[in-house]
C-alpha cells in the first residue's frame, strides 16, 4: 500500500489541519488526542469532505488533486470506513446491512465472499437479527464486516475501540488483527490510546492540533518521541518487548531480556506483549534490603539524570533500559549520581501488558 | 345521498389525491434542499414557500388567477401556444389545492430529513452507493414517516380548500364543484339539509386522514 497525503490544508474551527506524509505500512495509527484532526483526515481521504488544497493518492490512483480541481466522488473510491458511532442503518436487518456494499454478483476476490467474511468476524448468528438488537462488541463486528464486504483497498477504522469497555476491547483486538493478517487489507485506524496504538499498528501519525509532530514505527516513535509535545502525548517512559514465561493465579511473569518481572495476566492469550512502564510508577531505593509490598525489586545502575522542570528523569540500566521521572528534592536527598548502583522498585499493577 | 352528490366527493377526494401526488417529487426536492444544503437567498426561498400558508387563501386565488388568466403570465403563453386553459376547468382545481398544500408537504418533509443522521448518508457513500441510491434507500426510508404524515396533512388541508379555488376555478357544477365550494353554495341557498350530508362527509374525510397521520406519528416515536 502507498497512500500519498501532499499538501493538505483544511481550516477547522480552532486551528487547521496540515498534513504531509506518505503511508506505507499495514496498519497505521493515527494517534492523537480527541479534537486533534483525526477524524477531519479520515473524511477526507473518503472524499467525504473537501479540503481548501490536498493532493491524495492511493498506490496508482489519485483521488484528491485540488490544484487540478480533480475530486473521485466517495462512492468510487473504494475506501471502507468504519466511523466511530458505526452508523449501521437501523431500517435494515443485520443482513441487509452487511449486502448494502456488496457487489452484484459477488465479490471477485473469494476473499471477500459473504461466508468468509462472516465466518472470520463470526456473526452468522446475527444476521436474522435487527440492527437495534446487537450488542456494542456485535454492532462493532457487524460494521467491520459490513466495510469488508465492499471488498475495499484500505479500511479507515475511527476510534473502533473508544465506545466499548475494557473486556470488550480486549474481545475485538483479535478480530482487527485478523482482518489484518487474514484480509492484507491496508488500514488507518484513529485511536488516541496508546495500547491500541501499540497492539494494531505497525506506524504511527502522531497528529496535535491538525499539525503531524511525528511519524515512525510505533516503538521507535514511543521510545523516542522527538519533542516534549510528543512525549507528553505518548506518556509512557519505558516501552520494551517481552514475553510471558508463565501464569499463575492472575499473575504473569514476563521476561525482557534477563529481567523476569512480575505483572498482571493479560485478558487477551498472546505470549509476546509490550512491557510499558510509566516514570512516575517507578521508586528508587538506596537499600535494597528494606522489605515492602513491592513484587518488582531490579538491580540498576544510573546511566543518566536529566533535570525536567521541577523532576528529574533517571536513565537506569536494569538489564534494559528504564526510566524514572522523580521530584528535584528527593534527587538530592538520595544524592543520586551518574554512574552508582540503585535499587529500582515496580509494582505489579503498574506494569502494562500489551500483546503484539 | 344523490348520485350529484356523490359525484362532488368522488371528485374532491381524487383530485385532492391527485394534487399531492403531484407536489410530491417536487415538495420532496424542494424540503430536501432545504434541509442539506447551504445557498444564496435559502431564506427567501423559504419564505416564499410557506406564504400560501399564511396569506389569506383568497390573495393566493388571485395570484394564480392573473398568472394562469388567458393574458397572464403562464396562461397567456399556454393559451396560444399550446391551446391549453386552466382557469375555471378541473385542472384550475388541481393547481389550487396544489399550490395550497406544498407548505404543509415541504416542513413535514424538511423536517424529517434533517433528523436523518448525515453520517448514515455518508457511510452508505462509502460503501458504493451513488446519490440517487442514498436518496432512495437510506434518507427516504429513515425520513418515510414524516414524508407520509406531510402527505396526508397535504391531502387534508386540499380537501378542505376554499379561498383559492372559488378564484381560479369558480365553483361550476359537475366540472369544478368540490365538497367546501358545494356547502356553501348550499347554505346560501337554504338547502341545509343538503349541506349537513355533505358536512359529514367532510367530517369523515378529515376525521381519517388526521387520525392516520397522529397513527404514523406515534409509531415514529417508538
Amino acid at each position: 500500500m502507498n497512500l500519498l497525503l501532499k499538501h493538505i490544508t483544511l481550516p477547522l474551527a480552532n486551528f487547521t489541519l496540515e498534513v504531509d506524509a506518505g503511508i506505507r505500512s499495514r496498519v497505521t495509527a493515527i494517534f492523537g488526542p480527541s479534537g486533534a484532526g483525526k477524524t477531519s483526515l479520515l473524511d477526507l481521504i473518503a472524499g467525504l469532505r473537501c479540503a481548501q488544497s490536498a493532493f491524495i493518492q492511493l498506490d496508482d490512483r489519485v483521488l484528491t488533486d485540488t490544484a487540478k480541481g480533480f475530486f473521485v466522488p466517495t462512492h468510487q473510491r473504494g475506501i471502507g470506513y468504519v466511523p466511530q458511532d458505526l452508523a449501521l442503518f437501523p431500517h435494515l436487518s443485520v443482513r441487509q446491512n452487511l449486502l448494502y456494499g456488496c457487489k452484484s454478483g459477488g465479490a471477485a476476490d473469494p476473499l471477500f465472499s459473504f461466508d468468509h467474511v462472516i465466518e472470520v468476524l463470526e456473526i452468522r448468528s446475527l444476521i436474522v437479527r435487527g440492527v437495534t438488537e446487537l450488542s456494542g462488541g456485535e454492532k462493532q463486528r457487524v460494521a467491520l464486516a459490513r466495510a469488508l464486504l465492499a471488498s475495499p483497498r484500505l479500511l479507515l477504522l475511527d476510534e473502533p475501540l473508544a465506545s466499548l469497555d475494557a473486556p470488550l476491547k480486549a474481545k475485538i483486538i483479535p478480530y482487527l488483527t485478523r482482518i489484518r493478517d487474514e484480509f492484507r487489507i491496508p488500514m488507518l485506524c484513529v485511536t488516541h490510546d496508546r495500547f491500541e496504538a501499540l497492539a494494531l499498528a505497525d506506524e504511527i501519525i502522531v497528529l496535535v492540533n491538525g499539525q503531524v509532530l511525528q511519524t515512525g514505527p510505533v516503538l521507535d516513535v514511543f521510545n523516542r518521541p522527538a519533542n516534549s509535545d510528543v512525549a507528553k502525548i505518548v506518556s509512557v517512559e519505558t516501552l520494551q518487548a517481552g514475553s510471558i514465561a508463565g501464569l499463575n493465579e492472575g499473575l504473569a511473569t514476563v521476561k525482557i531480556r534477563d529481567v523476569t518481572l512480575t505483572a498482571l495476566a493479560p485478558t487477551t492469550g498472546a505470549r509476546e506483549v509490550f512491557v510499558c512502564i510509566r516514570g512516575e510508577d517507578v521508586i528508587l531505593q538506596r537499600d535494597a534490603a528494606v522489605a515492602s509490598s513491592v513484587r518488582n525489586r531490579l538491580s540498576a545502575r544510573i546511566v543518566a539524570l536529566r533535570t525536567e522542570g521541577a523532576l528529574v528523569r533517571v536513565e537506569l540500566d536494569a538489564g534494559f533500559p528504564l526510566f524514572a521521572l522523580i521530584t528535584r528534592p528527593a534527587c538530592i536527598e538520595l544524592a543520586l549520581r551518574e554512574g552508582e548502583p540503585i535499587t529500582a522498585l515496580i509494582k505489579t499493577p503498574a506494569i502494562h501488558l500489551v500483546p503484539r | 345521498m344523490t348520485s350529484e352528490e356523490w359525484q362532488i366527493v368522488w371528485f374532491t377526494a381524487w383530485v385532492s389525491a391527485l394534487s399531492t401526488l403531484v407536489i410530491l417529487p417536487f415538495g420532496l426536492a424542494l424540503a430536501w434542499i432545504l434541509a442539506r444544503r447551504d445557498w444564496l437567498g435559502k431564506s427567501i426561498v423559504e419564505t416564499l414557500v410557506s406564504l400560501p400558508l399564511v396569506m389569506p387563501p383568497v390573495a393566493t386565488g388571485l395570484i394564480l388567477l392573473k398568472l394562469f388568466g388567458r393574458r397572464g403570465a403562464i396562461g397567456g403563453f399556454l393559451h396560444d401556444q399550446l391551446n391549453f386553459d386552466v382557469i375555471f376547468t378541473w385542472r384550475a382545481v388541481l393547481l389550487a389545492l396544489s399550490v395550497m398544500s406544498l407548505p404543509l408537504l415541504i416542513r413535514s418533509a424538511r423536517v424529517a430529513f434533517e433528523e436523518v443522521n448525515p453520517r448514515l448518508e455518508q457511510i452508505a457513500r462509502t460503501l458504493g452507493a451513488g446519490n440517487w441510491r442514498v436518496f432512495f434507500t437510506i434518507t427516504v426510508p429513515l425520513a418515510a414517516r414524516g414524508i407520509v404524515a406531510g402527505m396526508i396533512l397535504a391531502f387534508a388541508r386540499a380537501l378542505g380548500e376554499f379561498g383559492a379555488t372559488i378564484m381560479v376555478a369558480g365553483n361550476i357544477p359537475g366540472k369544478t364543484s368540490t365538497l367546501s365550494l358545494t356547502i356553501f353554495q348550499d347554505v346560501q341557498l337554504g338547502q341545509d339539509a343538503h349541506a349537513f350530508r355533505l358536512l359529514g362527509v367532510s367530517v369523515v374525510l378529515a376525521f381519517a386522514a388526521v387520525w392516520f397521520s397522529e397513527f404514523l406519528l406515534r409509531r415514529r416515536k417508538k
